[in-house]
């Protein structure tokens, strides 16, 4: 989340300010919220994090070359489109992600430690999953090998990864296991 | 259908390691059903199909016997914002949510939203300092109930939510800490700056001024994707670990050099939650923050843990108004508040010559 006063940093200080039985939320980045301490500024109700989040999220596409492209958009499942995303700042549905993913992974990059989850996954998935992730990391690393132009490893890497793929072919089309 | 009272939950216990500093520990999975609209933009009829759905799945789930259900559109006003006031369930689901329900466990450390902003919410809230084992807990909820659903979950991406900043792990863990050290003696005011360098935020309860209401601060993780959960939890319990020193390190100096300031503030605070005839909330956060400090530093007696956190959740103003029984106004509130106060005080003041603590 950006910080709503410079829209600058990482607002990483969230001030909740009650006053008559009432709630308000205000986000902000360090500097800024020294800022607002020395001025005794009082501060404005109705914060939505969602709100904040496509302010920010507009920013981006503000910025982006793509801007065009990313406003067209259209979530083929849940018919979302990458405009109406960045007014609520909410996904409609799962595809989503797929749909979206160019406009959304430089964002998850921003605000994450990265952009693969290397965490818990469902049990009835996990062993496709870990295959995909044994794939990720093989293909790191024969980018390795070839740049160093090692490419009697780099073929055994190579080999493996298309073991790996037809494993993972053979147990989506065996219904197996199914995503 | 089982009544929304103002009974005790399990972290209000006082129990739990570090108890004295970390109230509660805090851990929220967000998980979605495959093939189902996400809750903000799906129509009526299929967010109570995901209501309906999850319902009858838990029917089936003998771990399931010792939770009661309860669809939010039963509950009254107040007892919604009750739950809220306990941290039991989000303002989202108390507030916005379309066929939200809940499932909460008898001993309330573990709670089950259904069409909060993700499809399911499932939260464990413990005692003290117990990060991993509310991570546990939360988890062996998400096991039992991915037996039964198809969560949305991407290779790469991990759990998919409806909002991006909840993707991956989709856990978000915080720790309620009580710092009156480290904001008596201005420590805290570098706490955001530094925390925010690890990726972890602070969130405190600040009134009119910029001063923290009740020395309360929350600190959470602001990353989900990239990191574990088992990364996330030890991060997070290793940095929240380094600010207990801190505050048990600035405590210690404190006595050492204020102690009769520090008993007298106990002490008068105590007397005016006795003796006062109005409170507002704001006033009695401040002063039951004052006895916890005389509490944990051995300046005073004639109060538990239990009985303080107690009277934290029992003042705020939806929890008041079940106890009275009655819907009450703000300056009605501030008059009920300390009756309640009082109340709380005889039971303990009763059981203790009863022999029961």
């Amino acid at each position: 989340m950006l910080c709503e006063e410079c829209r600058q940093n990482e607002a990483t200080i969230h001030i909740i300010k009650q006053s008559d039985g009432k709630q308000a939320e205000l986000n902000l980045c360090e500097q800024c919220a020294r800022k607002k301490e020395e001025l005794e500024v009082s501060f404005e109700p109705q914060f939505s994090l969602h709100k904040l989040f496509a302010s920010m999220l507009n920013q981006s596409i503000r910025d982006s070359r793509r801007a065009q492209q990313a406003v067209d958009t259209q979530c083929p499942s849940c018919g979302l489109t990458f405009s109406q995303f960045s007014q609520i700042g909410r996904l409609g549905c799962s595809d989503c992600f797929k749909a979206f993913e160019e406009q959304l992974k430089p964002l998850l990059r921003r605000i994450h430690a990265g952009c693969t989850h290397p965490g818990k996954v469902p049990q009835k998935i996990r062993g496709r999953v870990k295959a995909v992730r044994e794939i990720d990391q093989l293909k790191e690393d024969l980018k390795v090998k070839i740049s160093n132009e090692e490419f009697e490893e780099a073929v055994v890497l190579r080999d493996r990864i298309k073991a790996l793929e037809e494993d993972i072919r053979l147990v989506q089309t065996d219904g197996g296991e199914k995503n | 259908m089982k009544q929304v009272q103002f009974s005790m939950s399990r972290w209000m216990q006082g129990s739990g390691p570090d108890s004295e500093i970390a109230i509660s520990s805090r851990v929220r999975l967000a998980r979605n059903i495959r093939g189902y609209t996400f809750p903000c933009l799906a129509a009526d009829s299929e967010t109570e199909a995901v209501k309906n759905k999850i319902s009858s799945i838990v029917a089936g789930i003998d771990d399931f016997s010792d939770f009661n259900y309860w669809s939010m559109d039963t509950l009254t006003e107040l007892e919604k914002r009750a739950l809220v006031e306990k941290h039991l369930v989000s303002p989202f689901l108390a507030a916005e949510s379309k066929h939200g329900s809940l499932l909460l466990r008898n001993d309330e450390a573990v709670s089950i939203m259904a069409n909060e902003e993700d499809h399911l919410r499932i939260q464990a809230i413990l005692p003290g300092l117990q990060l991993e084992e509310a991570w546990r807990e939360a988890s062996r909820y998400d096991d039992l109930l991915e037996n039964k659903l198809e969560f949305a979950f991407d290779d790469h991406y991990g759990y998919l939510t409806a909002c991006p900043t909840n993707i991956g792990t989709g856990l978000r863990a915080s720790v309620m800490l009580h710092l009156p050290a480290l904001v008596f003696t201005r420590q805290i005011n570098r706490l955001p700056g530094a925390l925010s360098q690890v990726g972890l935020a602070v969130r405190g309860l600040y009134g009119e001024g910029t001063e923290i209401i009740g020395n309360l601060v929350q600190v959470s993780n602001q990353v989900t994707l990239g990191q574990s959960e088992e990364e996330i939890i030890s991060n997070l319990f290793s940095i929240i670990r380094q600010v207990i020193e801190q505050e048990q390190g600035a405590r210690q100096m404190l006595l050492d050099k204020q102690r009769a300031k520090l008993a007298d503030k106990a002490w008068r605070a105590f007397g005016l939650l006795k003796y006062a005839q109005l409170i507002s909330s704001q006033e009695a956060i401040q002063l039951l923050s004052d006895l916890r400090m005389g509490y944990d530093l051995g300046l005073i007696k004639g109060v538990s843990r239990q009985l303080l956190n107690e009277l934290l959740v029992l003042i705020r103003p939806a929890c008041l108004q079940l106890l009275a029984g009655r819907e009450l106004n703000e300056s009605e509130r501030d008059i009920e508040r300390p009756l309640q106060i009082k109340k709380a005080l005889e039971r303990r003041h009763n059981q203790e010559s009863a022999g029961k603590i």
